[in-house]
């Protein structure tokens, strides 16, 4: 049985070896914030801000595409990552721990968090899952944003300022820094920082994919039954999953706390959860290429509105009737749909479905 | 005493609400097995339709008696929903009748958003202030408890549309159609029942009655706004769980349950929890309650279905 392929399936007529596919794309990913930067510094952000969601797919992929645990409330997860870095790396508690400590532990408080999810919600599943799972997001960001009295520990809806930014072997990635007599923007480090976390969750959860774990997964998610009488532990598996994908998420989350330098609950609602699902169902459930395309995508596509539809509008209509937040709840929400009706395994289906009988011999 | 009583009339008042938004739930879900993610988004367009008519109305002729413009406002939000609801249904649910369990339920996580979004293209983001068209002055039957007439007129109102409700699911052949189509399509296709047209007819009749829980949920909290049907979504189906979903009795119950416990819980929480927690922190009893009943009790209190189908 052949596993799922994370190569590229691009349309017939535009087919490209596959020796010449991943140049390409590491290529593309090496040189793009270079690209991005000739467009100006926000591009860059963009593209930052694309590497963290990318993260964020991984660890919700895991979750839901692997293990089929649809889980509304992944948010949290990147919430207990960001909190974590925030009290202990800024003036808010006066900590300043260095990020070999903060995002370890980030990562083991969100796995912690995540199994304390998991554990009461392994009888459930499917539709009844997603909604506990999306009041354990709730409950997480009705605390953030109301922990701050009688004891100050959230700051509240203010949020908390002033956070550590990342510190690579004395290189403070917030600032611009000279190589080799060019002056490379605090962006483009940050970029490249991000780019090394996504590879390496890539090649982990990929390896893990392809191991006994990720074949155990895939059968629960097929029938968990079935996977239950051939001698899976189920329970073990599920939480296993759920631990690894928020870890995931807790990474994320303190890598955005410290690229932010700003955390609030306003960044952990339940949109973000359905942002990161959407950009899942988008690429392609399941599919590691199609959760990466899907999260760069998503992130990128409003950006582009955000540049374009506003003077398109002011020069049609004279105003603008529909602004860049309403064009890109209006583009999750259709994505979401459309994709359903049309193509419900996303742009790039995962080659094999384990239990499908039809789909064996692909 | 005082605080018992006056947060048991506010927890009846909030329940009752929960209660007719959880019948759409368990309806769709009696007969689908589908949790329509977008049911609570309908009780948001009920209250700006009502809204929009009423302001409109208003404007129009001046010093129209309040009864006459909630009616309006009803009679407009009412029908308004109800096409939503079947279109949601006609375009989005049946061509994924099949398809597995995630499909309709991510698609009906979009068609949520997209009821979201095109409220606040229509409406704005701000929120509007829904007019007091019964009356609020304080009455105080006991001492210190507080009671107005939009609080009596809405349990009343509410209970009314649920005992309708009931008389419609047992007696008519409409409600004997829907409950053979909720225990098997097929066989009920079988008998000669148009199982698509009773499908579509309860997502009609679920979708009426958010409406008027929305109206009724504008009115009490003065407010309205295009976010304003999530939580009080949610909270209805935590009631339609609570209750057995699929079971319309259980939900009424649930909601009514579920709106009590949350009305002791933000009254009381600040003593439980010596001052710690405060009432800010209300929305959680219904997220802990959820869970909790899906672990303990899955089935609900009074429902035997299984919660074990994904």
């Amino acid at each position: 049985m052949t596993t799922t392929s994370s190569t590229l399936t691009l349309p017939a007529g535009f087919a490209l070896d596959q020796r010449v596919q991943r140049p390409l794309v590491i290529l593309l990913a090496l040189v793009a914030p270079i690209v991005a930067l000739s467009f100006g510094k926000s591009w860059v952000r963009v593209l930052d801000f694309a590497m963290l969601y990318v993260m964020l797919a991984i660890g919700l992929n895991l979750v839901v595409g692997f293990a089929g645990l649809l889980d509304l409330g992944y948010i949290a997860f990147y919430a207990v990552g960001a909190y974590t870095w925030a009290f202990l790396a800024s003036p808010h508690f006066g900590i300043h721990l260095p990020f070999w400590i903060v995002l370890p532990l980030g990562a083991t408080f969100a796995a912690v968090a995540g199994i304390a999810l998991g554990f009461p919600t392994l009888r459930l599943r499917g539709d009844y899952l997603a909604i506990v799972t999306l009041g354990f997001g709730e409950i997480i960001r009705i605390f953030m944003n109301n922990l701050n009295q009688p004891i100050n520990i959230t700051n509240g809806p203010q949020g908390i300022d002033s956070i550590d930014p990342l510190v690579v072997g004395g290189v403070d990635l917030s600032m611009d820094l000279s190589l080799f007599g060019i002056q490379t923007p605090s962006v483009v480090l940050y970029y490249y920082a991000f780019l090394v976390c996504v590879v390496i969750a890539l090649i982990l959860v990929r390896r893990c994919q392809i191991s006994r774990i990720g074949r155990a997964w895939a059968a629960i998610r097929d029938d968990e039954l079935a996977a239950k009488a051939i001698g899976i532990d189920t329970r073990a598996m599920k939480l296993l999953a759920f631990a690894m994908g928020a870890t995931f998420g807790g990474v994320a989350g303190g890598l955005f706390s410290a690229f932010q330098g700003f955390v609030s609950p306003e960044s952990f609602s339940l949109t973000e959860s359905i942002v990161v699902l959407t950009m899942i169902v988008l690429g392609g459930m399941g599919n590691l290429a199609g959760v990466v395309v899907g999260a760069v995508m998503l992130t990128a596509l409003p950006e582009l509105l955000r540049h374009f539809a506003v003077p398109m509008q002011m020069a049609l209509f004279g105003k603008t009737l529909l602004d860049p937040e309403v064009l890109r709840m209006l583009l999750l929400s259709l994505a979401m749909i459309v994709m359903m009706l049309v193509r419900p395994a996303g742009l790039l289906p995962a080659r094999t479905r384990y239990a499908h009988r039809d789909r064996r011999n692909a | 005493m005082e605080t018992f009583l006056q947060q048991t009339l506010n927890g009846l008042v909030s329940g009752s609400i929960y209660a007719l938004v959880a019948l759409g739930y368990t309806m769709v879900y009696g007969i689908l097995g589908l949790i329509n993610f977008a049911h609570g988004d309908l009780l948001m367009v009920g209250a700006l339709v009502a809204l929009q008519t009423i302001s409109l109305l208003n404007s129009a002729v001046p010093g129209l008696h309040p009864a006459l413009l909630l009616i309006a406002g009803v009679v407009t939000a009412v029908p308004v929903c109800m096409a939503v609801g079947y279109l949601i249904e006609r375009i989005g649910y049946r061509r994924l009748r099949n398809a597995p369990k995630l499909a309709p339920l991510i698609t009906a996580i979009g068609v949520s958003f997209l009821l979201q979004t095109l409220a606040m293209i229509l409406w704005g983001r701000e929120f509007h202030v829904f007019p007091q068209l019964v009356s609020t002055t304080p009455m105080q039957p006991i001492d210190g408890v507080v009671v107005s007439p939009l609080q009596i007129f809405t349990i009343v109102v509410a209970f009314a549309l649920m005992a309708g409700l009931m008389l419609l699911v047992n007696k008519s052949r409409l409600g004997r159609a829907m409950r053979a189509t909720a225990e098997n399509h097929r066989v009920a296709g079988l008998m000669g029942i148009n199982a698509n047209g009773v499908i579509a007819a309860t997502f009609i009749i679920g979708s009426g009655l958010a409406a008027l829980a929305g109206v009724l949920f504008a009115s009490n909290y003065a407010i309205a706004h295009y976010a304003m049907g999530f939580t009080p979504g949610l909270k209805a189906f935590t009631a339609a769980v609570l209750g057995g979903i699929g079971n319309l009795p259980g939900a009424m119950v649930g909601g009514l349950v579920l709106g009590l416990v949350e009305s002791f819980g933000a009254g009381y929480i600040e003593h439980l929890t010596f001052g710690f927690l405060n009432s800010s922190y209300q929305d959680i009893f219904a997220f802990i309650m959820l869970g909790a009943v899906l672990i303990f009790r899955p089935s609900g209190l009074l429902g035997e279905r299984v919660a074990d189908r994904a």
